[in-house]
């Protein structure tokens, strides 16, 4: 099954291609990916959509546990968590069609971010489902161009993943 | 029982690991290279194997005239990397070596591999160009981190010479310590020639994502103790982590306590007595009959620092079938990787079998003692001897014999290195290895070409020992260009070819599944492998007759310098047993050829 991935990794170059090496080397497949550095700037997060069976899962995650600039790795799959993702949708836009695409952008709670005499730039953001029906929505109106992020997640609640890291350390 | 005596590297670092050589910092201006050679003598290095060119001409400068570091020049990165694997297989020290940017880095690669696959502790140090030149495809540039980032445990491009007693200090941390293995540290050529002050050697490192386990779970042991006892059909089967984690007596208390029938893989050789009741040899592909039975027909299989290879297990799902198996390992991603696990045991091998044994209850089970003991006397593994010709079982068998005679007579210690093929596997069959760290070889890559430079690390660490190497006219030819590092050094390896005239493994599968079609696995005559000794100034001897064998190995082990026999032994000898690739390993083929008995009785099995 799909498995959402949060990776804590040292901030430094060359992790992420020690990431997608594993990856590919052992056979695993990377659905969507998401990387940036993290509120402590020595720290990244790798947010990683993976498609694997419970035991893949298992030797998936020891093998990761073994690179050197992994710090933490949790599958927030299970936990109550908030994901999302965000997309720049460039539909083509006439004068006759425009304000029948701004309703259906409002409806989403999508915003327009740039317009021009033959096109709208639409920025949406929300989980998987949301941003696919959106894009279903625009598609009779023209998609000339369409960019996606991976996923972000983040478990609900106050408690964080550096801070078990930091109490990991401290222990 | 652990060989390695009292040595700079144990007197340079405490107990607990951290070097003695750490202190508080310094106040002139150092180079890098001198800071790279600071913390080498910190970390208690004794020798480097190394090859210069442009990018490491200032470290090469740093080291000119350096006493307390030795450099041996080798004469192909590829017998650097394999003789600092040799010396840390021969000690459980790390080995290191050194080469140059680009053609010099990439020849550590198989090397490299070689070490990453057998959990070998190595820091490999390479130059690279300058950082501005980086990316541009400079002269002599190679990518040597992105290439070895799947075969090292880990690697760094140092970017700041203030970043290097760090880097160097976490390399060796990391080479040395959970699951050993080779890490590499690529040093652009201007990171070793800017200058720093204020330095200082950190006694130990933080590196947040690296936590190994070495103590066992309590749980775990208790449940592995209640196994043990239930247990009617138990096997014990060791891996070269009973080695690295030095823990052979653990091992053998906790055989004799429980009455466990001990196999181990190539990597575990040496282990365990080879003459003990409780030793079934070797198990796999070329395994003993009596080690495959004896893991087919188990209830329990523990295994200790072994990682359940193909080569070991054959088919999975024919593998220990009917075991509960235990398994001890210090590297978690082992467990479940291949077979599953009953009971699980992340932890130093050591530690582990030292928290273990007290809660193992002394026994014994007659019936499946007496069962491994008819299959020990009625399927050991021998040989036909004939007249006209040598055959190879009978120079491993010989060597061995005169082997002991040499270490009786002069109390020297024999550690034997090999290459890869049939004399690799017919060493492990008909050679008492006696002592942990007394076979030295390439097992999970296979690399041909590893004998001599390997040999070469070993003199090099124990020079009070005498170092063979048998070889095959195949791979010695892979890094014969070695010979001039024994020349040069004065090491008195004693190199033994067993010379068949084929890659007498590849022709042997081709005999078997590729119906006897020899594809390009014939050398022929070869060199005149005698001349080529003599080219490096090394004493020589060619003997074909069982005769006259005898007395060339006792020639050659007793020689005071190097030497080089070349044994010309019956060219289409197999190794037998053999289970096929992909096979189950209680269905070997040339059973009767290696034993002179037939299939075996059925065995009474127990319900579990």
């Amino acid at each position: 099954m799909k498995r959402t991935l949060s990776i804590l990794v040292e901030n430094q170059s060359g992790v992420l291609a020690r990431v997608a090496g594993l990856f590919s080397r052992r056979g695993f497949n990377i659905e969507s990916l998401s990387v940036a550095p993290t509120e402590d700037p020595t720290l990244s997060r790798i947010t990683l959509v993976t498609l694997v069976d419970e035991k893949e899962l298992e030797q998936l995650t020891k093998q990761l546990h073994k690179l050197v600039d992994v710090v933490k790795i949790s599958d927030i799959t299970e936990d109550d968590h908030i994901e999302r993702e965000l997309a720049l949708i460039k539909v083509a836009a006439q004068p006759s069609n425009r304000q029948e695409i701004l309703q259906v952008v409002d409806i989403f709670r999508a915003r327009v971010v740039d317009v021009s005499e033959r096109s709208v730039v639409v920025e949406v953001t929300g989980d998987q489902a949301k941003v696919d029906a959106m894009e279903q929505l625009l598609r009779p109106y023209g998609i000339r161009e369409m960019v996606r992020t991976g996923k972000v997640a983040m478990v609900r609640g106050a408690r964080t993943a550096p801070q078990v890291v930091r109490e990991e350390r401290a222990g | 029982m652990e060989a390695a005596a009292a040595s700079a590297w144990d007197e340079r670092h405490q107990p607990n690991g951290q070097p003695v050589g750490a202190g508080s910092p310094t106040t002139e201006t150092l180079t890098g290279a001198d800071v790279l050679v600071r913390c080498l003598e910190a970390e208690g290095v004794e020798v480097i194997f190394g090859y210069p060119g442009g990018a490491v001409l200032p470290i090469y400068d740093a080291i000119y005239n350096h006493s307390s570091l030795r450099h041996i020049l080798v004469r192909h990165e590829a017998g650097a990397v394999h003789a600092a694997d040799g010396y840390a297989r021969a000690t459980g020290r790390p080995g290191v070596c050194l080469a140059t940017s680009g053609p010099g880095a990439t020849n550590l690669v198989t090397g490299l591999a070689t070490a990453y696959m057998d959990s070998i502790p190595l820091v490999a140090f390479t130059g690279n160009v300058a950082t501005s030149l980086i990316g541009r495809d400079a002269f002599q540039e190679a990518d040597i981190t992105g290439i070895t980032m799947p075969i090292t445990k880990h690697n760094f491009l140092v970017q700041r010479v203030e970043d290097l007693p760090h880097i160097i200090r976490a390399a060796f941390t990391l080479a040395t310590t959970g699951r050993p293995g080779p890490v590499l540290v690529d040093l652009p050529k201007d990171v070793v020639t800017a200058t720093m002050t204020g330095f200082r050697y950190p006694a130990r490192v933080r590196l947040r994502g690296y936590k190994p386990t070495l103590h066992g779970h309590p749980r775990q042991l208790e449940a592995a103790a209640r196994e043990i006892a239930q247990a009617k059909q138990p096997v014990l089967y060791l891996g070269g982590g009973v080695i690295a984690a030095g823990a052979a007596q653990e091992v053998l208390a906790l055989a004799e306590r429980a009455q466990l029938p001990t196999t181990s893989t190539l990597m575990g050789l040496g282990a365990f007595p080879p003459d003990h009741p409780l030793w079934l040899g070797m198990l796999g592909m070329h395994g003993t009959p009596a080690a495959n039975w004896a893991v087919t027909h188990c209830d329990l299989l523990i295994a200790v620092g072994a990682r359940f290879d193909d080569r070991v297990t054959g088919r999975t799902d024919r593998f220990a079938p009917r075991a509960r198996i235990i398994h001890i390992d210090i590297d978690p991603a082992e467990i479940g990787k291949n077979v599953e696990v009953h009971v699980p045991i992340v932890g130093d091998a050591k530690k582990v079998l030292q928290a273990l044994l007290p809660l193992v209850e002394p026994k014994e089970e007659p019936a499946w003692l007496a069962q491994i003991a008819a299959w020990k006397s009625q399927y050991r593994l021998r040989y036909q001897t004939r007249s006209d010709e040598i055959m190879p079982q009978e120079l491993v068998d010989r060597l061995a014999a005169k082997a002991e005679e040499h270490e009786a007579a002069t109390g020297r210690e024999v550690v034997l290195t090999a290459d890869v093929g049939q004399h690799q596997m017919w060493a492990a069959q008909f050679y008492p290895f006696r002592r942990p760290r007394s076979y030295i070889n390439s097992g999970g890559l296979g690399t041909m070409g590893f004998g001599l430079p390997a040999a070469i690390g070993v003199q090099v660490a124990r020079p009070e020992a005498t170092v063979v190497c048998l070889t095959g006219d195949g791979s010695i030819q892979m890094n014969i260009q070695e010979l001039d590092v024994v020349r040069s050094q004065r090491l008195p390896v004693k190199v033994i070819i067993m010379n068949n005239r084929y890659l007498g493994m590849v022709r042997q599968w081709q005999e078997l599944f590729y119906g006897r079609r020899y594809s390009h696995s014939a050398l022929e005559e070869g060199p005149d492998f005698i001349l080529l000794a003599q080219a490096y100034g090394i004493p020589a001897a060619r003997v074909d007759r069982p005769s006259q064998l005898d007395a060339a190995l006792e020639e050659a082990l007793n020689h005071p310098g190097p030497y080089l026999l070349d044994v010309r032994v019956r060219p289409e000898e197999n190794c037998w047993p053999m289970v096929p690739a992909g096979g189950a390993i209680d269905e070997m083929l040339g059973v009767e050829e290696a034993t002179g008995a037939g299939q075996p009785a059925p065995v009474q099995e127990v319900r579990t």
